[in-house]
């Protein structure tokens, strides 16, 4: 299929509500200078974020979560392919006006909730200065009335006590709840959280999930949830996209890709959830190796770790297929060739 | 049962503040057994590494041992000179700590560092020494063409391995490890506590395994302390803490992480935050925050209460205990 075929043919598969959609999303880095490297951070992604909907981007650590984030918070630009926002290509956002404005409307939340705000300014400080920054034409009162409303509905209330307070005297919980209000404060309509909560002691991270669960239900926002853990994923998010060696390998609804997970490395990671009320069943073989991203070549990514591997896995790089209705995976061997073709 | 390998007293740990004396250990007690399994649970500022490090003797200044002992195979560390416990460190126990980056040196060689633990304890024969590396190196799933690497060429999880190998160099009796796979992914993590379980088994080493993370130790641990506000509330065999939990903290806790199989529950987590170990809630120090909090629990400080074999620090339990008693 030629590659001009395919992004049509991709397009068409997406659905018309989208609100922000990757397409054959690519982003290669150059590494080791003259004669330097390509390491392929992420590859021909496929990412689709409804209104309403919380998508869980799971994988480990290198797999290129926080480089698709960054592809669509504008950090960076795609190498290749593309990325829509309500049906307009990033690329035709340019004036710094724009991208503000895109910013405030897809904002990011930081993994680590200790170095994302500046300890020297109060909370209704760093508050008013992202008001004042995105939307200007609040006045002093309404941007504090604003503040308020923001810190009341990520459940730091009360929320006119808390301007005052500094980032020190806050627990990691609250600092993270700071993040979100932040970013509610631009009238949002996807947040894009990277890792929220894995900094986070356990008892406290399920209050935030809570709280995205709730956001997303109230007030209508999207979430981009990144994380490396899938129960947390399957706990708040509607559909999963499971990444490895930046490309995805399986992604679908939540409760169908966690009952049948059809990638090993899907597979792998479900077995890998330290769940006491399940039975234990890891192989302690799998050292949970960073994948290998620089100039990865033909073939799978998974197959240095993968106990199904054949021989076809080392020369030909598996291809998204249906494995059920809404459910794709991406194997030569457990993803039946018979399936339908695009 | 034979005599525990190591029993700890009624440890009292205090940082001194401007508001006054931080006790962030109060009065812990327990003993572990050769090649017992013990995890200690509790949320991050519960005391559990200054627990430790009061254990191993490595407090440092402002931290102060302000009462207890420490009994290893009969010798009580706490009044051992600094000289003295450098013999015992390594040999008898060892200790992982929580971040390797910290505790391996950035300049030096995996096989320069190990070398080095070895001859400060009489192994003078280079050629043992870099046998025995590779050795306890290839225990840990690791090639020894890494005893070449500085720690910074190492992923977060070798680097966790290569320090548990470093533990196992002089094969102690006994392993202390504070929240060793915390910093890494959950495959990594996984493959690790499989690893180290597998080695406490076929090496026979006791283990005391601090996490903040209950499910983690789920499958690993024989007994479970869980500690709050510098106090352990609950200690018992592993199984039976997870089946049917004592203390309400611990329910929390178990409440905390979603499953990835049975039924998809909303959890609520434990709501606020351990204290700050100056000012302690009055009565039970968990009070502030339990789900079952009566009239006296603001009031009374609860006993350990010992039933069955279980102990628990909550009101709740004390019936039991008298009806066993
Ligand atoms: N700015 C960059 N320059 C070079 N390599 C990068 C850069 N950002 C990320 N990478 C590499 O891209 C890969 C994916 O990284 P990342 O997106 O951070 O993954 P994840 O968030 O899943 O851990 C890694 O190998 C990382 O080292
Ligand atoms: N150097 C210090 N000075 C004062 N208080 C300290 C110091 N180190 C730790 N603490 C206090 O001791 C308590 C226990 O800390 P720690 O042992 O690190 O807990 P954990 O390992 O369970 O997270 C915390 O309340 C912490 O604030
Ligand atoms: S394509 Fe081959 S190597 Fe890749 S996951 Fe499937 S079986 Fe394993
Ligand atoms: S003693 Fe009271 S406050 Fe403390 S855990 Fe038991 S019921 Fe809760
Ligand atoms: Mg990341
Ligand atoms: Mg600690």
């Amino acid at each position: 299929m030629s590659a001009a075929r395919e992004g049509e043919s991709r397009g068409n598969r997406n659905q018309a509500g989208a609100l922000l959609e990757a397409v054959a999303l690519t982003r290669h880095f150059r590494i080791g200078g003259l004669f330097g490297r390509t390491l392929h951070a992420v590859d021909d992604v496929d990412l689709t974020l409804n209104a309403r909907e919380i998508v869980a981007l799971v994988g480990e650590s290198g797999s290129g979560k926080s480089t698709v984030a960054r592809l669509f918070a504008m950090v960076f630009r795609p190498t290749a392919g593309d990325i829509r926002f309500r049906g307009r290509s990033l690329r035709e956002i340019r004036s710094r006006r724009d991208i503000l404005a895109y910013r405030g409307q897809v904002p990011m939340v930081f993994q680590d909730p200790f170095s994302s705000l500046n300890p020297v300014h109060t909370i209704g400080y760093a508050l008013d200065r992202g008001l004042k920054l995105h939307r200007p034409s609040l006045s002093r009162a309404e941007r504090e009335a604003e503040a308020i409303r923001v810190l009341d509905s990520v459940g730091l209330s009360p929320g006119r006590r808390m301007l005052e307070r500094y980032p020190h005297e806050l627990s990691g919980g609250q600092r993270q709840r700071v993040g979100f209000a932040r970013a509610l404060s631009c009238h949002p309509k996807v947040v894009l959280a990277d890792e929220p909560v894995s900094m986070l002691d356990v008892s406290i991270r399920i209050g935030l999930l809570n709280l995205m669960a709730q956001l997303c239900e109230s007030e209508g926002l999207s979430f981009l949830y990144i994380t490396h853990d899938i129960a947390s994923a399957r706990y708040v998010a509607h559909r999963v996209v499971v990444m490895y060696a930046g490309q995805v390998v399986e992604s679908g609804p939540t409760e169908e890709v966690l009952h049948r997970p059809v990638h090993p490395y899907t597979r792998l990671l479900l077995s890998a959830v330290p769940d006491p009320r399940a039975e234990l069943n890891i192989a302690a073989t799998d050292l949970g190796e960073p994948p290998r991203v620089v100039e990865p070549g033909e073939g799978c990514r998974f197959r240095w770790r993968c106990p199904l591997a054949i021989s076809i896995c080392a020369v030909v790089t598996p291809r998204l297929r249906p494995a059920s209705p809404g459910h794709d995976g991406a194997c030569h061997v457990t993803v039946g060739q018979a399936a339908p073709a695009a | 049962m034979a005599d525990p390998i190591l029993e700890v007293r009624d440890i009292r740990v205090e940082y001194p503040t401007p508001e006054g004396p931080a006790r962030a250990v109060d009065r812990v007690s327990f003993a572990i057994h050769p090649g017992e399994f013990l995890g200690i649970v509790g949320e991050s500022g519960c005391g559990k590494s200054t627990l430790l490090f009061a254990i191993t003797q490595l407090l440092t200044p402002p931290a102060r041992l302000a009462g207890g002992a420490v009994v290893f195979k009969g010798q009580n560390l706490v009044q051992l000179a600094e000289g003295a416990l450098r013999t015992v460190r390594w040999r008898d126990y060892s200790v992982v700590m929580q971040s390797a980056m910290n505790a391996l040196n950035p300049v030096k060689t995996v096989a320069a560092q190990y070398a080095d633990a070895m001859r400060a304890h009489g192994y003078a024969d280079r050629a043992a020494i870099r046998a025995r590396s590779r050795e306890v190196l290839s225990l840990v799933g690791i090639d020894s063409v890494h005893l070449n690497s500085f720690p910074h060429q190492l992923s977060g999880g070798m680097r966790q391995r290569v320090m548990i190998a470093m533990a196992l160099l002089l094969s102690p009796e006994l392993i202390v490890m504070d929240e060793p796979t915390s910093a890494l992914d959950v495959v990594a993590q996984r493959s690790l506590m499989v690893q180290i379980k597998a080695l406490q088994r076929s090496l026979g080493f006791a283990v005391i395994f601090v996490t903040h993370d209950m499910s983690l130790v789920g499958h690993f641990s024989d007994r479970l302390a869980v500690m709050y506000a510098g106090v352990i509330v609950e200690i018992g065999p592993t199984r039976r803490i997870f089946d049917s939990p004592g203390h309400p903290y611990t329910q929390g806790l178990l409440e905390s992480f979603p499953s990835v199989y049975g039924p998809k529950i909303p959890l609520k987590g434990i709501p606020g935050a351990p204290p700050n170990m100056v000012m302690l809630p009055t009565g039970c120090r968990f009070h502030p925050r339990c789900a079952k909090v009566m009239e006296r629990c603001s009031i009374d400080p609860p006993e350990l209460y010992e039933a069955e074999d279980l102990s628990v620090r909550c009101f709740l339990r004390e019936a039991a205990h008298v009806r066993c008693a």
